[in-house]
């Protein structure tokens, strides 16, 4: 469950986020859907904890981003945009370096890594150095890192940009086993069609604010548009620029 | 502190796995020095042979002038053969080069012989020329030797003692030891200690710092449930490994190299057993949390692995500033010369190759103040790691 309230984040002159509120609840998956340079990413990284918001919070389970940013990381899986691995670690390698960091004992640590690598069905290169890993190969790793210690709220900051047909496939697939386990998932994307066919919540945000915040049906309803790309245009035009 | 050790771990695990870290740290570092120190060692030991055996050359114009001066020459090893055709020619000729030196022996020599005036003789050198120097230097000693000799000759025909004219009977004892004279030419060692101390931690902390940043490997490991300061450390922990590590190599092959020089001929016994190995070991060592942190906290101000990589070739260099400028006013060693790194090890090295008591009070000031310092800025970059704009 993760609670975010009126965070506001500027860098120099540049108001990224102006005041962002949204809820994702447990067992659902919410999408964090807008343009480039909407905020989405800033919102995030307020979220798993990079950054200090100038003003408002959130909250992990209830704990507090800011004042209780190790508790909150505690419960948070995170993907960050670009994430990448430790070229001269193999990916269970790389897996295990995150599982012991989060402080798992060394039995557990074995079975979670293998249990991750067959859930993300990265069996045929686990033990090869990431090095020359192809983008899809490097995501899966980097999303199974995060996942190891079975967090219970899970970010994903653009997972599928940059990712084949097959690849977005599977990870739509691992998302929708995520939320079938009660997890609370929260994504960001910029592209509407892949945000309708996976979220419960859509989270439009555009100019740092949130343009709307509804259900796929409940954003057709609200913006009059039975076409998603129109309707998606229109949400972002009803927030002023900075 | 057991997020550290992990840290520590994967840090050297990972490093140890990259061709670029190793070869700096574990060949680089250690093998420069000794092999540069070998180059230069027989170099001199080559020049200070070749000054009193070899024969030399020695171009005169006017040599028929003074045929017994001539053959008196030729007695001290000079191979005196004619030289450019007049003196206008012989100063071009030494201006550009051609010549290291060139005597000229002017028409009147004979009669002024003679007549019992000093007779002038030209050595035409270039004193800024070193090579040149030394050749003038032999040249000048043999004029001055047969100015001496005839001059006794002289005496001795007007019924006068030689010894007359001698009124002071010089001598000098020198009382440098082989071990001392040793420290002179062994003075540099003790930067190239440092130098491959910082060559082995230098990528390490371009790799935890900006390499990491570059990569998108420091997001999410900021985003785990682990104290910033704690990955910090880890990070330093590692980077001191690889410079310990490569800090006793050098010191090895710094050991083995010495076995291998010939000291004995220019004179030299350094102090450098196994006993000193071990004690200059403890010396340097807190140097390693100086350097570590130093590289850590300049790598982490860069935007990226190149300029990284640019800003530490200085930090190099920076160890030798201290150590130059003493050697170049050829300061004494002093308390206060100990609270400054990098100098003070070198000054106690020195003192250690010299064979000389090493001052207990001098070592503890050296190992405290560099350590304070290395904990100093460990905790800076430490807090530099709790900023957000470390991202980038």
């Amino acid at each position: 469950m993760i609670a975010v309230r009126d965070i506001h984040k500027s860098f120099g002159s540049v108001q990224a986020v102006r005041g962002v509120s949204f809820e994702a609840t447990d067992g659902k998956i919410t999408g964090l859907l807008g343009p480039n340079g909407a905020g989405k990413s800033t919102t995030l990284r307020v979220l798993y904890t990079v950054m200090t918001p100038d003003r408002g919070d959130a909250l992990i389970d209830g704990m507090n981003v800011v004042t209780d940013s190790l508790a909150a990381r505690q419960r948070i899986g995170a993907l960050p945009h670009g994430a990448g691995l430790y070229p001269h670690l193999s990916a269970r390698e790389n897996i295990a370096y995150y599982a012991r960091l989060c402080g798992l004992d060394k039995n557990t640590i074995d079975d979670r890594v293998a249990g991750i690598v067959e859930l993300l069905e990265i069996d045929d290169f686990a033990d090869r150095h990431t090095r020359g890993f192809s983008h899809g190969q490097r995501t899966k790793v980097a999303i199974a890192r995060a996942l190891v210690h079975e967090p219970q709220n899970i970010i994903l900051d653009e997972p599928s940009s940059g990712l084949d047909v097959m690849a977005t496939r599977s990870l739509r697939r691992l998302i929708l086993k995520l939320k079938d386990s009660g997890r609370c998932v929260l994504f960001s994307s910029h592209v509407m069609q892949e945000v309708v066919a996976l979220c419960d919540d859509i989270v439009i945000i555009a100019n740092g604010k949130v343009a709307i915040n509804d259900s796929a049906d409940g954003i057709r309803n609200r913006t009059g548009c039975d076409d998603l790309e129109d309707a998606f245009v229109k949400a972002i035009r009803l927030v002023e620029p900075a | 502190m057991r997020t550290l050790l992990f840290v520590l771990a994967k840090e050297v695990l990972d490093n140890f796995r990259d061709r670029r870290t190793l070869i700096s740290a574990l060949v680089m570092g250690p093998l420069f020095g000794p092999i540069l120190f070998a180059f230069v060692i027989n170099l001199s030991i080559e020049r200070t042979l070749a000054d009193v055996d070899e024969t030399m050359e020695l171009p005169v114009i006017g040599g028929e002038h003074a045929p017994n001066l001539i053959r008196y020459l030729q007695s001290r090893n000079l191979d005196v053969v004619t030289g450019p055709a007049d003196r206008a020619a012989a100063v071009a000729g030494v201006k550009t080069g051609i010549f290291d030196v060139v005597v000229v022996i002017p028409e009147g020599f004979g009669e002024q012989l003679v007549d019992g005036i000093p007779a002038r003789v030209e050595v035409i050198t270039d004193q800024a020329n070193t090579q040149a120097e030394r050749d003038a230097r032999r040249a000048r000693s043999a004029l001055r030797a047969y100015s001496q000799e005839l001059g006794a000759i002289r005496l001795v025909a007007r019924g006068v003692s030689p010894s007359v004219v001698q009124a002071l009977n010089v001598d000098e004892v020198d009382v440098s030891t082989p071990s001392g004279r040793s420290g002179i030419l062994l003075g540099m060692m003790s930067y190239f200690f440092i130098f491959a101390l910082l060559m082995g931690g230098m990528y390490l902390a371009i790799d935890t710092t900006a390499g990491e940043r570059e990569r998108g490997s420091l997001e999410p490991l900021l985003s785990l449930p682990v104290t910033r300061d704690q990955l910090m450390l880890g990070k330093i922990a590692a980077t001191c490994v690889f410079m310990a590590l490569s800090l006793i190599l050098s010191l090895c092959s710094f050991f083995i190299a010495l076995k291998f020089m010939p000291f004995e001929e220019l004179g030299m016994t350094p102090n450098f057993g196994p006993r000193v190995v071990i004690a200059a070991f403890f010396i340097l060592a807190p140097f390693i949390l100086l350097g570590a942190s130093v590289m850590t906290l300049v790598a982490s101000f860069t935007k990226s692995y190149k300029e990284a990589q640019t800003w530490l070739s200085i930090v190099l260099i920076a160890p030798t500033l201290p150590i130059l400028i003493v050697s170049i006013l050829a300061l004494r060693p002093q308390l206060g010369f100990m609270f400054v790194p990098s100098l003070s090890q070198h000054l106690l090295l020195i003192d250690m190759v010299k064979n000389e008591p090493v001052n207990l009070l001098h070592v503890t000031i050296s190992v405290a103040s560099t350590l304070v310092i290395g904990a100093l800025l460990t905790w800076i970059c430490a807090r530099l790691y709790r900023r957000e704009g470390l991202l980038g």
